[in-house]
């Protein structure tokens, strides 16, 4: 076997490093969207909202039971193919759009579990002394379900991070296509690969380090 | 002043209030008694509107209501117009004494921020919390989280405090100071429903006692004559069992 060749590889970090903000970029967009539509999707679920309860159910459905992969595939290379007008529809766009409808069916569930777990006699309280319903959600509901569906999200968002590598195989050159290109140039491959996998583990462990943060700070009024 | 008029509540075919007629004096501490499942609950939380009676008409102050017909601010109306204090307290978890206070002040009465925090402030020193200011329910004793359940209902400025079983839920050691704060209520002539277990409160507090069965009225009057001279054999009955247990 031959000696890990170090210099290689720190000579790779400031090449890749490049190539990470992409990478933070379509987890970071595909997190925010995804928010968005879990959080509808929730209350169209514990709302029971008809019609729109019974397309969640099955979006629901399809996006946990399918493969990522064969989800980007159908954005990728599907999409255009049935509608003409998305001939344009680029890697980045249909990873985002991917990622977005994939975590929010996840997302969804661990949304409604938490607004759900919210004592139910405090929305009765909060009811008794005049809220609407909206002020019912913001100020009581949303803040102690945050606090229950946090740790999840968080994993999630992780789960995505890594799942942008597969952006790679619709031709994005993110953190992932990038390493997989400098192995392809130099034959080093464990080495390309273990400093491509060094950066994903040192934000990923960046991100438990902001959660358990984000959990100290939110459980401060359930500690006895 | 509260009147009631021919107020029901239906569950499916199951007639929980039957026709409930009841006229509610400022100032006037009425506390409901009778057996469990007769709808003594159920007419506090119709008349907070926790549940939507099937038919009647509802007074508080100068707004009437008929309850088929309540409009959504109606509802909002007659809430912001009845405060509730729960068996369970059901204090908001998320929130320190002090905020679940001056929730109610600054949501729903739009009071800027410092003004409500002043006025919760008064309040947690009227129920001698003053030092749990910023405590969170989850830290509080029974007893304590009670006291601030009834502060919050305190802050409403409402016609009426609707008590629903307060003392049920509570360990003995904490049941005296809840008492004692109703007390206090009642003799700065808060109006006052108490739906209790508590015969001792009713006899020395009560200025009328209900006694409710079978989704009605069957007897009421002031708690000499409720306790020691009941008519109807079912508050006899009554009486009989639950004191006693004593």
């Amino acid at each position: 076997m031959d000696v890990l060749n170090v210099e290689y590889m720190l000579g790779l970090v400031p090449v890749l490093l490049r190539y990470l903000p992409l990478t933070l970029q379509l987890a970071g967009i595909g997190m925010v969207l995804a928010l968005i539509l879990a959080c509808l999707f929730a209350v169209v679920r514990v709302l029971r909202i008809p019609v729109l309860n019974q397309f969640t159910i099955v979006f629901i459905s399809f996006f946990r039971g399918t493969p990522l992969l064969v989800q980007l595939f159908l954005f990728y290379y599907g999409l255009p193919q049935l509608f003409s007008a998305l001939t344009v529809i680029d890697g980045i766009t249909a990873t985002v759009m991917g990622l977005t409808m994939h975590f929010s069916a996840y997302m969804a569930e661990s949304i409604r579990a938490a607004i759900v777990g919210v004592d139910r006699s405090q929305t009765e309280a909060a009811l008794s002394i005049g809220m609407t319903n909206g002020q019912l959600m913001r100020r009581i509901v949303l803040p102690q379900a945050t606090r229950v569906a946090l740790p999840t999200l968080m994993n999630y968002f992780i789960d995505m991070i890594k799942a942008t590598s597969l952006a790679f195989t619709l031709g994005v050159t993110e953190l992932m296509g990038a390493t997989q290109k400098e192995a392809a140039g130099s034959f080093l491959y464990f080495e390309a690969f273990i400093v491509a996998a060094l950066m994903y583990w040192i934000v990923v462990e960046l991100l438990s380090k902001l959660q358990n943060y984000l959990e100290t700070r939110l459980n401060k009024a359930y500690n006895r | 002043m509260i009147k009631l008029a021919s107020l029901s509540k239906h569950f499916g075919k199951t007639v929980v209030l039957d026709e409930i007629d009841l006229t509610i004096e400022t100032g006037e501490i009425v506390v409901i008694i009778g057996p469990s499942g007769t709808g003594k609950s159920t007419l506090l939380r119709c008349i907070n509107f926790l549940e939507q009676p099937t038919a009647g008409t509802m007074t508080l102050g100068d707004l009437t209501v008929n309850v088929n017909r309540a409009s959504r601010a109606d509802v909002l109306a007659i809430r912001r117009r009845t405060a509730f204090v729960f068996q369970n307290y059901a204090l908001f978890a998320n929130k320190t004494a002090l905020q679940n206070i001056a929730e109610r002040l600054m949501v729903v009465d739009k009071w800027p921020k410092e003004k409500a925090y002043q006025r919760a402030r008064e309040i947690l020193d009227q129920i001698g919390l003053a030092e749990k200011e910023d405590a969170y329910p989850a830290s509080m004793s029974g007893g304590q989280q009670q006291r601030v359940g009834i502060g919050r209902a305190m802050a409403a400025g409402a016609e009426v405090i609707l008590f629903d079983e307060p003392t049920s839920s509570l360990d003995p050691e904490w049941v005296e100071e809840v008492l004692g704060l109703m007390k206090q209520l009642a003799s700065e002539r808060q109006t006052m429903m108490v739906v209790t277990h508590e015969m001792s409160f009713a006899r020395d507090v009560a200025d009328r006692v209900i006694f409710i069965d079978g989704g009605r009225i069957v007897e009421q009057g002031p708690p000499s004559e409720i306790f020691h001279n009941p008519k109807d054999p079912r508050t006899k009955d009554f009486l009989k069992k639950i004191l006693a247990t004593r």
